[in-house]
């Protein structure tokens, strides 16, 4: 059975400034799977993933050329991107809930977009933390402080901060690296929940979590998508040498 | 090695001098407040107190050169606190607004051309504030509203809007850049647009800051005293429309204090107590505003 493609890329390029950021990139994300994105640093992979949801649109002189397209619509060039950043959800390296309750980091998205009545969102919320697997930790001190619960719990809210716009895609840009194990562990077993209902496409640096988790794998080194494959394929019958290389720890 | 400990010595002798004299330093400041304060507490309480507390703090009447003199300075009070309330009320949105525009939006070129005229704003000492309004404001006052010298409330608001726009900007813009970067992101990618960002998140991370500086534009406006002098119209009525002459606390101290007779002085030292407490209750509102703040941290 053949995957329907999600995202489809086309002859990406990216310069900041006079920096060659990534170079001539095609790609096409399935859905329903996790992408891992994988690389040493500086290799282009976060930039890569901030075209997915124009986040690349917040730092001056940026020069993006070619097609990115999201369920067959371009989304560079002049777009809506408050409707793409709602299909396409982002959750950050560093855990970054909002200096306000735990309640109102959830209901932000669904409030801004529109939705006003206290039992949908209060529906919302529940719906969005037991989907974040966060619901049983915090149910009692919703009303409480989003930036009093540990920092594994931090990022869980941001993923259910994240699911409580609907979205079809969700970004997730190195969101275990801030993490001690155990709560990375948590993490990981929710993006397998997560992929039922989502496409993901996830940066990280550790190249057994990429193992774990993806279905595939991309592998970018200074721009270039130097290969791209199955997870299996990747880790195990690499076709580049570079690859190679990196994945059994030569450099990087 | 016996170099070598005298060497060490000798730089502990420098380690505490240089201690000495920055404990000094330090030290002249709490001097200068407790000697500012007994001074006026001693001066002004009596008089006060001769007065009487209500007769001082509600009386309307200020004649205090007449044969039957009378000393209420409520008028006083009140024309003070309009005037700081309507310098809040015009300065703020404006203040706040510029803030955002200052951390958020502006290009590179407008935000140079705008912060250095934030900074000239700043600058400008007050006399030369009271000089345009006497010349400009007062002039168009006279002319555009039914009021014969165009002094007064009015024109008093609206110098003190522009001269407390300095604080209230500059402490609102820091505040907003100290909001983590992160907390921008986050909201943007949620979809949110860039204004819902700045109300819904920036301003309210920033939020006491933000109140920080409107509570130092209100120390300002209610310390001012040489461009209110100017403009106030110095005749101490109860304000009952924002075109009446008015005289707020300081400009009454100033102008009586060259004229006044001993008693006369004593009183305005009085005055100068209510001022000061008036200048420690905005001081305990902006320590708690901050103190709040960093509990939440």
């Amino acid at each position: 059975m053949k995957k329907k493609v999600k995202i489809d890329v086309k002859n990406l390029n990216l310069h900041y400034g006079t920096f060659y950021a990534l170079k001539n990139i095609n790609m096409q994300i399935y859905e329903g799977e996790i992408t891992a994105l994988i690389g040493p640093s500086g290799c282009g992979k976060s930039t890569f993933l901030k075209t997915l949801n124009r986040m690349n649109d917040l730092i001056e002189n940026v020069h993006i050329e070619g097609s990115i397209k999201l369920d067959g619509n371009e989304i560079l060039g002049n777009i809506d991107v408050v409707e793409l950043r709602k299909k396409v959800g982002m959750v950050f390296q560093k855990p970054n809930p909002f200096p306000m309750s735990i309640y109102d980091n959830v209901a932000y998205g669904p409030r801004i977009h529109g939705i006003r009545k206290k039992a949908v969102l209060d529906e919302i919320v529940e719906d969005s933390l037991k989907a974040a697997a966060l619901w049983d930790e915090v149910k009692d001190r919703l009303n409480k402080s989003a930036l009093g619960i540990s920092g594994g719990q931090q990022q869980r809210l941001c993923i259910a901060r994240t699911l409580a716009t609907e979205p079809e895609v969700i970004l997730m840009d190195e969101p275990t690296s801030a993490l001690d194990p155990i709560s990375t562990s948590k993490i990981e077993d929710l993006c397998e929940e997560l992929k039922k209902k989502y496409t993901i496409v996830i940066v990280t640096h550790n190249m057994q979590q990429a193992g774990r988790i993806s279905d595939k794998t991309a592998f970018f080194l200074l721009g270039e998508l130097v290969e791209y494959n199955s997870t299996e394929q990747i880790f195990n019958k690499p076709k580049d040498e570079r690859t190679e290389r990196y994945i059994t720890g030569r450099f990087g | 090695m016996n170099g070598c400990i005298s060497g060490n010595k000798r730089k502990f002798t420098y380690e505490k001098a240089i201690e000495l004299i920055f404990a000094l330093s330090a030290f002249m400041m709490i001097i200068s407040v407790a000697v500012i304060c007994f001074y006026i507490f001693i001066e002004g309480v009596p008089p006060i107190l001769k007065i009487g507390i209500s007769n001082f703090l509600f009386g309307t009447r200020w004649a205090p050169t007449f044969k039957e003199p009378s000393y209420g300075i409520l008028p006083m009070i009140l024309a003070s606190l309009f005037g700081m309330l309507g310098a809040i009320i015009v300065g703020v949105p404006i203040g706040i607004f510029t803030a955002i525009m200052l951390a958020e939006m502006a290009p590179k070129r407008i935000y140079g051309l705008l912060k250095a005229a934030i900074e000239l704003l700043a600058g400008i000492p007050s006399v030369v504030y009271g000089f345009f309004g006497l010349t400009v404001i007062v002039p168009f006052i006279r002319t555009h509203f039914k009021s014969p010298t165009g002094t007064g409330l009015l024109a008093m608001i609206i110098i003190l809007s522009v001269m407390v726009l300095p604080t209230i900007v500059n402490i609102s813009e820091t505040a907003l850049r100290a909001v983590p970067k992160e907390y921008k992101e986050g909201s943007l990618a949620l979809g949110a647009s860039k204004m819902e960002t700045v109300f819904k998140v920036m301003v309210p991370a920033a939020k006491s800051g933000i109140l920080s500086s409107v509570v130092l534009g209100m120390g300002r406006a209610i310390g001012e005293t040489m461009a209110v002098i100017m403009v106030c119209g110095n005749i101490p009525n109860m304000p009952k429309s924002l075109l009446d002459t008015v005289s707020p606390m300081t400009a009454t101290i100033a102008k009586d204090m060259s004229y006044a007779g001993p008693f006369h002085q004593s009183v305005l030292f009085g005055i100068g107590v209510v001022l000061f407490v008036f200048i420690i209750f905005l001081n305990l509102i902006l320590n708690f505003v901050v103190r709040k703040s960093l509990d939440r941290k």
